[in-house]
């Protein structure tokens, strides 16, 4: 009849069977690092991590214990960290020259016939005054001939500012205690310089200056070096400014987080809806109906001006976004 | 120009739109503006593959009033329709039946920015898809990327922002890699557009000059975007993201992201580099031996493991391994073999995180063997589910991975070198799929023994979204299975107007 | 070949820093460094692209006096990549940042190595 093995518990089938289930794990050879558990042993960890000394810590632990395999493993963890060093280095070296013999055969920089100056260069330059009106090449060349990569480029930076603002916004009306509790920690407005003289007088002479200089960047993108970015970016560094130097009451009373939802989505909303009406018209070989204007006024080049202003408010919202976001989690 | 023509254009705007405006609208407008979206771009996908099988060719549709190669482009055809169509509806599914359970782990006020990161994640799949230069697509690497991190760490668990910048950084290892490829391109060739630089590399070729910058252009970019997608050796990322973020970002994450950088692989294989100067460089062998050693490594690790959902991510990087290896076998029957596979993988990966959720909830939210055993008895229909995917992986008749399976192995029978390793790997690795999700489908089904922990109900029945997003699944899966001739002959068809 | 290196002197300069970077990104354990590591990475690409633009000899592409020889200004097509490509690097660079930040809270540790498996008790318990 049936009848057990005798050394059915250690056989075979039972050892399957058991991993079969769940219970064990037929190839396991133990590959997790073993670091101890016990909570005095978590507080141990804790304080020698401080130390960066990862080795340092085993061998230590390994001499307390005056174990035989502690000790090896100490050492083989020791032998494993200088190799990972001169591996690193050969790994870096090899890059760095296969790159290199890369450059060997690549054409030589500052020459005029290089495949890299062929006719879409020769058009954006001979022709980019009449088509785009634009006086500045690279302007042109970024918002209307290939304007799809900058509309692009618009759309990392606001999710980008979308997932700092997942990790870093404490809301101020939510329901859960952690947040409120963050909020609270982090409001060090007993740590802010309360009116400090020479960096408000510094402040109010600076600040109308910078933002005035911003503006003219943004609206001088098509005639001038500038644009867009680099004006969005000096307008934020104006804020930033002001912030530090008056505090958040008196900003919020000109930018709150309702000014800068608000001003992001309008930005982002006529970027979008203008250049779909070009594409769509550029695509269907339809008459855009803009006026390109006289070529080196501010009012001209079509497009290329408001879309300038749209893309430096958000770079100006968002660069402040990112500073208060940082700091003190939020507007 | 007919105006469905727009159509491909239509559905990029139209999911950047509705990401930018969600930024305003609270949490489940949001989320009902997500799931219209991803409808209508479905739905316009649709129309363009129509066109396209009417037309029987593929266009261009100038992004601006220049044409190339001074504006961008981008291009429809109908691979890219039938690619579309596919990223659409599974990712319409993933949303569905994950809505209860993001609504859960997602704080309440920040839940639009999960459906911002949804919309924008389409939007630049879409783009990947029917782009034709080379800059545009870097751009929506980057958009890429930085969406499937927003949607790894919306948890805001410990573990799965850990998770987040170990993605971060492999990422943008491989975005870096992929930007300087492009730049030694355009020195060498003058072109950003991939038809005009195709047209640049096939006179540098025959004129045998930049040898060397070629050779590298090709090793840099493909592994770059080899690093992106998680072929073998570069795969660390991948058990820690797939298994430890929300179900719908996991069958996101799983299912569409990798397969977007290897689409733009393809065509950069394609409509770039040329297929043949590939070939004859030896860069596909390269491709071939990591995904073998892929198929068997990834599955010899997932059999390893004990929670479930990092067992299921595993598999997924010895399936990335299938598809490079079809890639690599050189000939344009593995080039098909591989597309298809990307679409049932695609499938069958978002069914099995999604079913597996269903598990989840009668088990008290546990994920080892222990507490899924009788799963399958308290939650029918997530039981059935999970077994269908699994059987699908395995390569069961009927559904959609025997078809795959069987892609693979003719292809490999027209390659004479490469025919031997690749049908030994495919039955080795066959073997190993079954041993790891036989496995699972045998603990969902058998009894509780009774020195088993009581577990706690967490919920009566799981949502009626969940339940309609797995039926929805099975659905597609017995499509690929049972009608595939029609899709095979479609991409096939797509392939050849590709380039 | 060293006279052409030194030929293509931005472009050697470039890709040594680019292999440096790409160095630090992958392998040192500080998240800092690592960040530091990628925006180096980041920046020896748009040199290496900036100077594929150069011609020597020409001015800035902004049309003066009307002239609008080719053979008076750079490639202009080089400087509109570098543009599109700096904001990418800041946008990467505010994620990161901002995840250290989070994970910096939570773990006390700045160490990736010791993060993973902090994280990985704390999961355990």
């Amino acid at each position: 009849m049936s009848r057990r093995k005798d050394n059915y518990e250690t056989s075979r089938w039972l050892k399957f069977k058991k991993w079969v289930d769940g219970e064990t794990d037929l190839l396991s050879i133990g590959m997790e690092p073993e670091v101890p558990v016990s909570s005095e042993g978590k507080e141990r960890r804790r304080d020698l991590a401080r130390r960066k000394a990862y080795d340092q810590e085993l061998i230590r632990l390994s001499a307390e214990h005056a174990d035989k395999t502690a000790i090896m493993k100490a050492r083989s963890i020791r032998y494993f960290q200088k190799f990972y060093k001169v591996m690193s280095v050969v790994l870096c070296l090899g890059i760095i020259l296969v790159l290199l013999w890369t450059v060997a055969s690549l054409p030589v920089t500052g020459n005029a016939d290089n495949p890299a100056n062929n006719e879409v260069a020769a058009r954006y330059i001979e022709k980019g005054l009449q088509e785009t009106g634009a006086v500045n090449i690279v302007t042109g060349m970024i918002l209307d001939y290939r304007a799809f990569d900058t509309f692009g480029e618009s759309c990392v930076l606001f999710i980008a500012s979308c997932c700092v603002l997942v990790l870093l916004r404490l809301d101020a009306d939510s329901k859960n205690e952690n947040i409120r509790k963050m909020i609270a920690e982090s409001d060090d407005r007993h740590f802010e310089p309360k009116n400090d003289i020479i960096l408000q007088k510094c402040a109010c002479v600076l600040v109308p200056v910078i933002m005035i200089f911003g503006i003219y960047i943004v609206l001088n993108g098509h005639l001038s070096p500038g644009g867009g970015f680099s004006g969005g970016a000096v307008l934020g560094s104006g804020l930033i400014l002001y912030l530090n130097a008056y505090g958040y009451d008196r900003m919020s009373r000109l930018f709150t987080e309702k000014v800068y939802k608000r001003t992001t989505l309008c930005a982002l909303t006529f970027y979008c809806l203008a250049k779909s009406y070009s594409f769509f018209t550029g695509a269907n070989h339809l008459e855009s109906g803009i006026p390109l204007g006289t070529p080196g006024a501010i009012l001209s080049s079509g497009l290329i001006l408001p879309l300038n202003i749209c893309v430096g408010l958000v770079v100006a919202c968002t660069m402040y976004a990112f500073y208060t976001l940082f700091r003190k989690g939020g507007m | 120009m007919n105006f469905v023509q727009n159509f491909p254009f239509f559905s990029i705007i139209l999911a950047m739109f509705s990401g930018i405006v969600s930024s305003v609208l609270d949490g489940r407008k949001a989320r009902n503006l997500s799931l219209a979206m991803i409808a209508v771009t479905t739905a316009l996908s649709a129309g363009t593959l129509l066109f396209c099988l009417g037309s029987g060719e593929s266009y261009t549709f100038m992004m601006g009033h220049f044409p190339a190669p001074w504006g961008n482009e981008i291009r429809a055809g109908i691979l890219e329709g039938v690619t579309a169509i596919f990223f659409g509806i599974i990712m319409f599914l993933a949303v569905l039946g994950g809505l209860d359970h993001t609504a859960e782990d997602v704080e309440e006020k920040k839940l639009n920015l999960f459906y911002i990161m949804i919309d924008l994640m389409l939007s630049s799949l879409l783009a990947l898809v029917y782009t034709n230069d080379l800059f545009t697509a870097y751009v929506f690497v980057e958009i890429n990327t930085i969406a499937g991190c927003g949607l790894i760490m919306i948890r805001q668990k410990g573990r799965s922002m850990s998770a987040a910048i170990r993605y971060m950084i492999m990422s943008q290892l491989g975005s870096g890699l992929f930007l300087i490829g492009l730049s030694i391109l355009y020195d060498v060739t003058g072109h950003l557009l991939m038809s005009p630089a195709r047209e640049s590399v096939e006179l540098l070729v025959a004129a045998g000059s930049y040898r060397i910058p070629m050779l590298v252009i090709m090793a840099v970019i493909g592994v770059g975007l080899a690093i992106k997608s998680g072929l073998y050796p570069f795969h660390y990322w991948i058990p820690d993201t797939y298994g430890y973020a929300t179900p719908t970002a996991s069958a996101v994450l799983s299912g569409l992201v990798s397969k977007g950088y290897i689409f733009l692989l393809i065509k950069i294989f394609y409509r770039v580099l040329g297929y043949d100067n590939l070939v004859s460089s030896q860069m596909v062998n390269v491709l071939y031996v990591f995904g073998i050693t892929g198929m068997v490594m990834g599955s010899i690790h997932a059999i390893h493991e004990t929670d479930t959902r990092r067992m299921t991510a595993y598999s997924s990087v010895a399936q990335i391994g299938y598809i490079y290896m079809g890639m690599g076998l050189g000939t344009s029957y593995g080039m098909v073999a591989a597309v298809f596979h990307i679409f049932t993988h695609s499938a069958t990966k978002a069914l099995l995180f999604i079913s597996a959720v269903g598990l989840y909830e009668v088990s008290g939210d546990k994920k080892d063997y222990i507490s899924l055993r009788g799963a399958g008895y308290r939650n029918p229909l997530a039981g059935i589910g999970f077994t269908v995917g699994a059987l699908s992986m395995v390569g069961f008749p009927m559904l959609s991975g025997f078809i795959s399976k069987l892609l693979f192995a003719t292809s490999a029978l027209e390659s004479p070198h490469k025919m031997l390793p690749t049908i030994i790997v495919l039955a080795v690795s066959t073997t190993l799929n079954a041993v790891y999700f036989l496995r699972l489908v045998i603990t969902l089904y058998s009894r509780r023994r009774p020195e088993d922990a009581p577990i706690p109900e967490t919920r009566a029945r799981s949502s009626w979204q969940l339940r309609l997003a797995i039926l929805c699944f099975i659905g597609v899966n017995l499509v690929l299975g049972l009608a595939s001739q029609p899709i095979v002959q479609a991409i096939r068809d797509g392939l050849a107007m590709f380039g | 070949m060293i006279q052409h290196l030194s030929l293509n002197i931005e472009e050697t300069a470039a890709v040594i820093l680019f292999g440096i970077g790409f160095t630090i990104l992958l392998l040192h354990r500080n998240l800092i460094k690592k960040i530091m590591g990628m925006n180096i990475m980041d920046t020896a690409t748009y040199l290496f692209l900036a100077s594929k633009g150069y011609i020597t000899g020409r001015a800035v592409p902004i049309v003066v006096d009307g002239v609008q020889e080719v053979s008076a200004y750079i490639n202009p097509v080089p400087s509109g990549l570098v543009l599109t490509g700096i904001v990418v690097s800041v946008s990467t660079t505010a994620l990161m940042l901002s995840l250290t930040i989070r994970l910096y809270e939570r773990y006390h540790s700045l160490d990736l190595d010791e993060i993973l498996i902090l994280a990985k008790e704390e999961e355990r318990t």
